[in-house]
């Protein structure tokens, strides 16, 4: 047997669908025959008749709507058609879900689903990576699998998390990514983990750049470096501990991601290493990310804006020779 | 006075003049007085937080319902048990006819930690979800949505009979988030009562910049509404309108909107007076305060006497004081003691310096 990212998807939205009652799935196109714009949801409305329903396109009001259903004992996920979309409801998800528990004691589980990153030709507003700017509010977990495994299991424990989550699903990652099956246990949320030991350079990363920089890693391999690459799995709460104990191995940060280069989480991870262990540190530690542009359409442009294995292997040079 | 009726796609929306009672006795809603008890509740304490708030007591706003409490009385009288309330801005009375006890209010307002909101919210947004009293945020419109989940989620667990209301002014009425939430609850055909008050201004906006359609109630057709309007200085209108959309509601019927027109008779806040609310308009029949209407209704027409009115008063203000001694005597918060958490789940608490 053979499961892609999506599948697992799919597969974890089946679960707990079938596992608890409290669960259903709110949005635009994901019911009927269709299954949604991804298929994430493909044949989940026939099997669970009521409990995958379409929306109008209305991302403010879906998240809104969630809200209160997690207020009244449901379990609701949310789909965003695509990430971008969910500026829509930055109010809702942020001002509404994420100060709720601070505010009234009352916490609110909803978990939303964000098709996120870039593909060939999505453009400016199909292709956003938005777990930074999530991130930078209180009050909510942004998860950010890069694992067929991952997807499935961070799913299933976004869903048991009291607290609002967002959950960052890579486009990209959809139907590249296939495992052999899927795992009966997950890895403790919040918990990083180092996919590839090394001693010379650690690149801390998460979703679909994971796999970039473990292309670099091998690359760099046949020049005689090993590189140290570590899985944030969730950027929020992010994993310090983790991080710093890498850095501590190797003496060396690079830190990737595809997000938008001010602020984030390549930032938030250079500011925690450079505070909490300097002194670990034998070069200055640098970060890359997408550039500080809106998002191109043309296949050209779009692979030049985004992290990819040239930008980052040269950077991890840089690192290495200094 | 029920004004309109548009069912799913079929019907009209039409204005009739309001009825005039020309029998020497006039038909009086059965729980009016109760009403009333709820209004002078609500101006009486709000003339006390304000007070408080010019004596530098409450710090933050202190936003009035001055002029709107018969509609909002009328809102929280026809929910029961098991019904939801979406309070918004200017709804004292609606909120202690639905049950918030009065200490939860002074409590907020002074930041009482043992108030529903232990000093980390204040004034108006403070609610007991979990008793179906929704905690409002501050944008306009959000909490509409945030109904239609609740009321989804009962359907969904099996309850029967439930309704839920929610209240807007006709200015947040024109936020996306409004549209969309009026629209996603007709979609999914909730129980629901929306309740927008045009109080004509907008904090310093007058309806003119707001909306260009020319009666608010007439967007019931367009999403699939009932719609009904109230002059909201009439509180015999406002319990009826309001009993009938209820029950419209819990019996089935599409969402129900309620428009009631009045005026607002404070600022938008204590801070604000108002001084852009042009004299002339204060002499229209939509700019009656409300409680000095019903209590002439009631002396008129001896539901009361003059007495029974002056120790209900007497009686209101002292519960007020009482509650405003006791919160005051309680902690504020502490910095120090504040375990500053934004999750509930706390493994999953991010800290940078762990
Ligand atoms: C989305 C949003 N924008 C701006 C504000 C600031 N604000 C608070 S109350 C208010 C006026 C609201 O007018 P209306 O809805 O008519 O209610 P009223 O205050 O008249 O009762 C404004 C602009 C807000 N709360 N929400």
């Amino acid at each position: 047997m053979s499961v892609t990212y999506l599948e697992a998807i799919r597969e974890a939205q089946t679960q707990l669908l079938r596992d608890d009652e409290r669960v259903f799935i709110y949005g635009q196109d994901i019911a009927g025959k269709f299954g949604g714009a991804f298929k994430a949801t493909k044949g989940l409305a026939e099997k669970f008749p009521g409990r995958v329903l379409n929306t109008p396109i209305s991302e403010d009001a879906m998240v809104g709507t969630a809200i209160g259903a997690a207020l009244e004992g449901m379990r609701p996920i949310v789909e965003m058609q695509f990430a971008d979309f969910s500026s829509i409801a930055l109010n809702q998800i942020l001002n509404n879900a994420g100060t709720h528990f601070f505010r009234t004691n009352v916490p609110v589980p909803i978990t939303v689903r964000l098709p996120s990153g870039g593909t060939k030709g999505s453009g400016p507003f199909h292709s956003q990576s938005m777990e930074g700017l999530y991130s930078h509010y209180p009050g909510v977990v942004v998860m950010t699998p890069a694992t067929v495994e991952d997807a499935y299991t961070m799913l299933i424990d976004a869903v048991a998390i009291d607290d609002p989550v967002i959950y960052c699903e890579h486009k990209y990652l959809y139907y590249h990514l296939k495992a052999d099956a899927l795992p009966k246990e997950s890895f403790p949320v919040g918990k990083a983990r180092i996919v590839r030991p090394g001693r010379d350079l650690t690149i801390v990363t998460y979703s679909a750049m994971v796999h970039e920089a473990l292309a670099v890693a091998n690359e760099l391999r046949n020049d005689g470096f090993e590189i140290e690459v570590v899985d944030l799995r969730t950027v929020k709460p992010l994993d310090t501990a983790t991080v710093l104990a890498s850095v501590a191995r190797t003496g060396r940060l690079l830190a990737v991601g595809e997000a938008f280069p001010w602020g984030g989480v390549t930032a938030e991870v250079i500011a925690r290493v450079a505070t909490e262990g300097f002194h670990l540190l034998d070069a200055a530690p640098a970060r890359i990310n997408a550039k500080d542009t809106p998002i191109p359409y043309h296949p050209n442009l779009w692979s030049e804006h985004r992290p990819n294995r040239k930008s980052i292997a040269v950077k991890a040079r840089q690192i290495l020779a200094e | 006075m029920l004004q309109a009726a548009a069912g799913k796609g079929k019907s009209t929306t039409k204005k009739t003049a309001p009825a005039r009672s020309t029998s020497s006795k006039p038909k009086v809603h059965d729980r009016y007085l109760e009403a009333f008890r709820w209004m002078l509740l609500s101006r009486i304490l709000e003339e006390k937080l304000a007070s408080l708030y010019r004596g530098g007591m409450i710090v933050g706003g202190v936003y009035l319902g001055k002029g709107q409490e018969a509609v909002s009385a009328a809102c929280g009288m026809f929910l029961q048990k098991g019904d939801v309330f979406g309070p918004l801005i200017r709804d004292q009375a609606g909120r202690s006819a639905f049950g918030e006890p009065l200490i939860d209010v002074v409590r907020t307002y002074l930041g009482s930690v043992k108030g529903p909101m232990r000093g980390r919210d204040g004034n108006i947004h403070r609610g007991r979800p979990q008793e179906n009293q929704l905690a409002m945020i501050s944008h306009l419109g959000a909490m509409i949505p945030v109904m239609v989940g609740k009321l989804m989620a009962k359907r969904m667990k099996g309850e029967k009979g439930f309704v839920g209301l929610t209240t807007l002014g006709e200015g947040g009425m024109q936020t996306g988030a409004s549209h969309e939430g009026l629209n996603i609850a007709a979609v999914e055909q909730v129980p629901l009562v929306v309740v927008v008050t045009n109080n004509h201004w907008a904090y310093s906006t007058p309806n003119e910049r707001e909306f260009a359609c020319a009666n608010l109630v007439d967007r019931a057709i367009g999403y699939g509404y009932e719609g009904h309007t109230i002059d909201g200085t009439d509180l015999n209108a406002c319990l009826e309108v309001v009993e009938t959309a209820v029950k419209r509601a819990r019996a089935g019927r599409p969402p129900q909107l309620v428009v009631a027109e009045v005026l607002r008779l404070a600022g938008h806040g204590e801070h604000d007076d108002a001084s852009y609310v042009p004299p002339e308009m204060k002499s229209q029949p939509f700019a009656q305060d409300p409680v000095a209407r019903t209590e002439k209704f009631i002396l008129e027409n001896g539901l009361l006497d003059a007495n029974a009115l002056q120790q209900m008063r007497a009686e209101i203000s002292r519960q007020v004081d009482e509650a405003v001694s006791m919160a005051q005597q309680e902690d504020a918060p502490h910095a120090r003691e504040e375990d500053w958490r934004g999750l509930s789940t706390s493994p999953l608490i991010d800290n940078p310096s762990a």
